[in-house]
């Protein structure tokens, strides 16, 4: 971003990898699927880099309010100093955040999530994926929980599901009664309160229900919870989770 | 005469009773923080019109939905028929409204009523026999404990007896009303004449071969159910404010102040943004006294009751417990502690219960006890995946959520109490940026592994 504001220019977007995509090795490949989508597009996007921080969401969802308003505060200084205009994320909880509880405190953008510009760039011909490697195959979404009833993006990932020519199986539940991963409100960095199961093994179960060949993810952590519960039933040599853009770059052969 | 004078007098204690029931609730609603909820009136109504008027989110489960639609629109449409018996109660006539509506008008409506009853007394059979023989997970879980049940029955209970007492009363008035005309002479009931119900009463058209010849035990029955139908119409409207079935009532405000932005918006706290300002504002004096019409700083959170919004304690009265946030709560399905209704009905225990107290020993009076740690654990609280599946569930648009999120900003803010990984992870977001040990420098890296 750095350069090309030096450089006097403006990109089409800025890709917000938050901290999962910047870190995780799983998460990484997510990031460099999407951004490999974005140059094969032509679209003129730039990366925060180094001045890119946690947006505050998992602070925010323990409590520590604090935290999460120093956090966005840094934030929206560095994101209105480059005059930031668009944001696309690939990541539901910096998306939710960015989108919902940036503009009170000063920072007012357009956000999607990759799903939406995915499509996006889809429907202008920008990119265009003809059924590709996963043609037939039978693939279930997992809705995360702050794209879909958070803000109420159903359909966009599952546009993209159809443009790859898979078939679609539902789970039972699914879309806004979709069963959460485990991860969100900072449970990701804690270890899960007393209980007789873990919630992404019971969420696996209800994806193994439909006995699909792919599990679609949005979301990094859902990703992850997704590909421990395969793990959990041993069923990694059957089934693959993906992220949305890896299936994308993968049947456009990027 | 005598029969009017005590029917208005249970009518006019009724009211009062009513009436200083409600006034208490509200006194306990205000204890709660105040919260700008004004505007924005017609979107306001078209959430109440939608969710509570129409119903909308109890569909997602077929089977209780549609019986729950039959009580609903039976206990709306039924109420019309209670304005007529109070007017009969207090003039001491005898279905005053056919007068002025005619034969054919008055007997639909009366058929329809009828009709309506029948589906209600199905669906509170229904109802009872999912709650006491099926195995509803829902209705049962430790926070349904021996009241919480009991009220759910004695609900039902009520609803079939009031049902059957109103189509025996028809029953029984419908042979009256067809009894000879000489002999209603004779025997001073000559106000049942004039009426030819023949086929109309659709329901109780069935029962009136139970019914006796004898034109005295018929007029007992008669009133007996008349009696009996409206008195627990009236105990009823009382008992609904101490129960959970207060729903049918604040089940509409509670809607039309539903929160309008998206579920994944948790508002920012005003307290700690003026603070965050202040620590990130480079002129700004820290050791300035605070301005002279300055409001005391408000609690980080919420530890009680006063540190709710009145919305947040609308919500708990609106509850019903119909359990429908718990079945979709990840945690709790996962055997974890957590329960979004346990969330609810705690606030409203303890909102009442300090409401109570306050009443007794003045305004400012603290019973020592608190919504956190009296009512509620920080073992529930942080099992929340923060997901909105109860908020989504919710037939009346309650948010347990915000409140769960409260509770957690307290134990994080004032009382550093957040379970250790967590302290670890906002000691890694405050210092590299990331809720991880990796140096912020780092984080354009994956851009050189692009190629591969």
């Amino acid at each position: 971003m750095a350069e090309m504001t030096a450089a006097g220019e403006q990109p089409e977007v800025l890709f917000w990898v938050g901290c999962m995509g910047s870190f995780d090795d799983r998460a990484k490949r997510i990031t460099k699927a999407f951004a490999k989508i974005l140059l094969h597009a032509d679209v003129k996007f730039a990366v925060l880099g180094a001045e890119e921080s946690c947006t505050g969401d998992p602070a925010k969802r323990a409590g520590n309010e604090f935290l999460y308003q120093m956090q966005a505060f840094t934030n929206i200084q560095t994101l209105n100093a480059y005059e930031v205009k668009r944001i696309v994320t690939t990541c539901p909880h910096c998306f939710n955040i960015l989108k919902n509880e940036y503009p009170e405190l000063g920072g007012n953008y357009e956000v999607l999530h990759h799903s939406q510009f995915l499509q996006q760039l889809l429907e202008s011909g920008r990119i265009s994926v003809e059924g590709g490697k996963f043609k037939g195959k039978k693939i279930t979404f997992h809705d995360p929980c702050y794209l879909g009833r958070a803000n109420g993006v159903y359909e966009a990932p599952r546009v993209l599901l159809e443009k790859l020519d898979v078939e679609l199986v539902e789970m039972k539940r699914c879309k806004s009664r979709g069963l959460c991963c485990g991860a969100g409100g900072a449970q990701m960095f804690k270890e899960a309160e007393k209980g007789d199961k873990e919630v992404n093994v019971e969420r696996t179960e209800d994806a193994l229900e439909v006995k699909p060949d792919i599990i679609a993810a949005g979301c990094p952590f859902c990703n992850t919870m997704m590909t421990d519960g395969v793990k959990h039933f041993n069923k990694e040599e059957d089934i693959e989770v993906k992220d949305l853009a890896e299936l994308i770059s993968e049947a456009a052969d990027l | 005469m005598i029969s009017s004078i005590i029917f208005i007098i249970l009518l006019v204690a009724t009211a009062v009773i009513f009436i200083r029931r409600i006034r208490e609730i509200r006194y306990n609603i205000n204890l709660g923080r105040a919260k700008d909820l004004s505007g924005n009136v017609g979107e306001r109504l078209r959430i109440m019109a939608r969710v509570a008027l129409g119903q909308s989110k109890l569909i997602t489960r077929p089977v209780a939905g549609i019986m729950h639609v039959f009580i609903y629109i039976g206990f709306i449409i039924i109420n019309v028929e209670i304005l007529e018996i109070v007017t009969d109660g207090a003039l001491g006539t005898h279905r005053a409204f056919h007068a002025f509506l005619g034969d054919e008008i008055y007997y639909v409506f009366i058929g329809l009523f009828e009709i309506l009853a029948l589906l209600v007394l199905i669906a509170c059979v229904t109802f009872l026999i999912r709650r006491n023989v099926g195995r509803i997970k829902r209705f049962s879980g430790k926070e349904m404990t021996k009241w919480p049940t009991s009220d759910a029955n004695i609900i039902l209970v009520i609803e079939v007896l009031l049902m059957l007492a109103f189509l025996t009363m028809n029953a029984a008035d419908t042979v009256l009303m067809t009894a000879p005309t000489d002999m209603l002479m004779s025997t001073g009931m000559d106000h049942y004449l004039g009426f030819n119900f023949g086929d109309w009463f659709w329901v109780s058209a069935y029962l009136t071969g139970l019914m006796p010849n004898n034109i005295e035990t018929l007029f007992l029955i008669e009133r007996f159910c008349w009696w009996f139908h409206i008195v627990g119409v009236f105990g009823f409207s009382i008992y609904v404010l101490y129960s959970k079935h207060f729903h049918i009532f604040i089940a509409f405000p509670n809607t039309y102040y539903s929160r309008l932005n998206s579920m994944g918006e948790l508002p920012n706290l005003e307290a700690v943004k003026k603070e965050v300002e202040l620590m990130m504002d480079p002129s700004a004096d820290p050791y300035a006294a605070p301005a002279e019409n300055a409001e005391p700083p408000q609690r980080f959170g919420a530890k009680d009751i006063e540190d709710l919004s009145w919305k947040q304690l609308m919500d708990a009265y609106s509850c019903t417990e119909c359990g429908r946030c718990t079945s979709e709560c990840p945690a709790n399905q996962t055997g974890k502690l957590l329960s979004p209704r346990k969330i609810m009905m705690d606030t409203r225990d303890r909102v009442e219960e300090l409401g109570k107290h306050r009443r007794a020993n003045g305004k400012e009076a603290s019973d020592e006890i608190s919504l956190l740690g009296n009512y509620i654990t920080k073992e529930e609280l942080w099992a929340c995946t923060t997901c909105n599946a109860c908020v989504q569930a919710c037939p009346v648009n309650i948010d347990p959520l915000s409140i769960i999120v409260d509770l957690r900003r307290f134990l994080v803010m004032e009382e550093s109490a957040a379970p250790s990984e967590l302290n670890t992870m906002f000691t890694n977001v405050e210092n590299n940026g990331a809720p991880w040990q990796f140096a912020q420098a780092d984080r354009g890296n994956w851009t050189n592994e692009l190629s591969s």
